[in-house]
């Protein structure tokens, strides 16, 4: 079971259970749907973007704890930040799961999110991990229609 | 035996007394392998099966000592396969017990053996305002065909609704047989719920009408005898995947007078009598449907996995696997968080479930590594997820190589599950 606990850690199991930032946003002005079809996961990520900045971030959706974690932390990730250092985060956080590059390195800088390191052994699980990033790329794209993880 | 064989162990010694199942488990190699250190516990078979032994080595003995192409050379190695290959079709004529080896159409599975017959039916009898009828319990398989044979003649696509417990409405299908319906196309047995369908009433209901019906029987030909001329469908299809045989080989069972009607689906080699610019003559039954070089070792490793299972025996097979599914039904209802979806009177072999506030894909992973393969997801019947408005479930599903320790090793996993989240 160290694997599984690896993938499921304390702060994994939390954001599950009480994730963060779990709403509608009322006045965001850039949204986007997201779907996984291999397993059904639906999120729907609710920008308020002031200029380049992130002002508010929130998200609603129906998936596995992976997907709903990723979600809750990216949405703390995120907030507060620009357009550009959010796709930059994305862009770290998905070779992190991905790449075989040094991770310890690249851990200190990843904050929260390096509690989805484990998912680096799980490929399977990759995309429940991402469909939130990809989400918020797309919203902040401003594309109305749904993006897929497929 | 020795006390610390333990009380498990000490039911299956006893089981085997009418039900070889640990002989059974060494003709398939692939079930002596550990996964992640813990003993492989195959729970998957409704989405494949593993293949024994023989049909393995028929495969190699093909590819070994006698492969070529069929129906064309006068060499001795044409022959050979030639042979094989049909031998292979009467070997599944007489496992379904149908009337004659011309009404054995070898395709790549049930899928394509849909697709063949919504292709024909559907040029040759389907026009705008007419009818098709099928099943909320339908695998994609058996819906998206339909639905494109509607979109291309204006036709209506009619869903039978199920119940609560996963169980096919008759009432209301009988009140969806209407003049305009020209076909129905039903499962047997639900790969996503289990239920098992009153088929023979279905047919007997169209034929009433003289409608014929289509059945996909993908999940139920591994679990239970089938005899297509009993139930007097018209069409049957299944997949020699799920069958303990290879992949990308099926079968699909057509009356002759029907299958006499309908239009070839491809064209090509070996479904022709004569071929000039001016006209081409097509190949009588069943070749008219087999076009190009077909899955030869594929149809010839079908034929050992049907003289396989033939040789355990279908309604031993059939009985074994009910009482497996009623202990792990009577085990799974122990635990309080669980829910089985798909309660349906008649079942066989698909134990599908949610746990409470637990995704299904969390579910798999962790089973996972205990060693457990079961299916998470849709199951390719979106449709039967939104009727109990879940996304997904999890899906145990079993094969007669499968024993009752297996369970206790799930159900033991679940346990595991439920507690993570705890």
């Amino acid at each position: 079971m160290s694997e599984v606990r690896e993938l499921y850690q304390e702060i994994i199991l939390d954001h599950n259970k009480k994730p963060r930032n779990y709403q509608v946003l009322d006045d965001a002005n850039h949204k986007a749907d997201g779907h996984n079809p291999l397993c059904g996961d639906r999120v729907t990520i609710y920008v308020r973007l002031n200029g380049e900045k992130i002002e508010n971030i929130a998200f609603q959706g129906k998936g596995c704890a992976i997907s709903t974690a990723s979600a809750s932390l990216m949405t703390e990730a995120v907030k507060g930040k620009t357009v550009e250092e959010a796709r930059q985060a994305f862009e770290r956080f998905h070779d992190l799961l991905t790449k075989d590059t040094d991770l310890l390195s690249q851990l200190s800088e990843m904050g929260k999110l390096a509690a989805l390191a484990g998912v680096r052994d799980f490929p399977m699980r990759v995309k429940c991990a991402t469909l939130a990033w990809h989400t918020l790329n797309a919203a902040l794209d401003n594309e109305e229609i749904p993006v897929s993880t497929e | 035996m020795v006390a610390f064989a333990g009380v498990l162990h000490e039911r299956d010694d006893v089981r085997a007394d009418y039900f070889p199942v640990n002989t059974i488990r060494e003709d398939f190699p692939i079930l002596r392998q550990t996964v992640h250190g813990k003993p492989l516990v195959y729970l998957d078979n409704a989405a494949t099966t593993q293949k024994p032994q023989a049909v393995i080595d028929t495969i190699t003995q093909a590819y070994t000592h006698y492969y070529a192409n069929i129906h064309r050379g006068v060499h001795w190695l044409s022959q050979q396969s030639t042979d094989a290959y049909e031998n292979a079709r009467t070997t599944v004529q007489r496992f379904i017990h149908a009337g004659d080896s011309r009404e054995i159409i070898f395709v790549r599975g049930a899928t394509e053996g849909i697709n063949l017959i919504a292709h024909g039916f559907g040029k040759k009898f389907i026009n705008e305002g007419d009818e098709i009828i099928i099943s909320a319990m339908e695998h994609h398989s058996n819906i998206v065909p339909w639905q494109m044979v509607c979109e291309e003649t204006g036709a209506k696509l009619r869903v039978v609704p199920i119940n609560d417990e996963g169980e096919f409405l008759f009432d209301e299908y009988e009140k969806l047989i209407g003049s305009r319906t020209k076909l129905v196309a039903v499962v047997q047995l639900s790969n996503a719920l289990g239920t098992v369908n009153p088929i023979k009433k279905i047919i007997e209901a169209a034929h009433s009408r003289d409608i014929p019906v289509l059945v996909d029987g993908a999940q139920a030909v591994p679990h239970m005898p089938v005899d297509v001329r009993e139930l007097d469908c018209d069409f049957y299809v299944f997949s020699g995947h799920k069958l303990y045989g290879p992949s990308g080989i099926g079968i699909l069972y057509g009356k002759s007078k029907w299958l006499e009607s309908l239009p070839p689906y491809q064209g090509g080699g070996d479904m022709i009598l004569s071929v000039s610019f001016e006209k081409t003559l097509y190949n009588t039954l069943p070749y008219k449907f087999e076009a190009g070089t077909p899955n030869i070792v594929g149809a010839i490793g079908l034929g050992a996995a049907i003289d396989y299972v033939s040789a355990i025996g279908m309604e031993e097979i059939a009985y074994y696997e009910r009482e497996l599914l009623e202990y792990a039904t009577a085990r799974a209802l122990e635990i309080p968080q669980l829910r089985i979806i798909g309660t349906a009177k008649e079942k066989s072999g698909v134990l599908s479930f949610i746990l409470e506030d637990i995704h299904p894909h969390d579910i798999g992973t962790i089973l996972d590594q205990e060693g457990i393969a079961i299916r998470t997801g849709h199951h390719c019947a979106q449709p039967v997820m939104d009727r109990f408005d879940i996304p997904a479930t999890a899906r145990a599903s079993f094969a007669f190589y499968n024993t009752h320790d297996e369970i206790d090793v799930l159900m033991d996993g679940i346990r595991k599950v439920i507690d993570l989240f705890k």
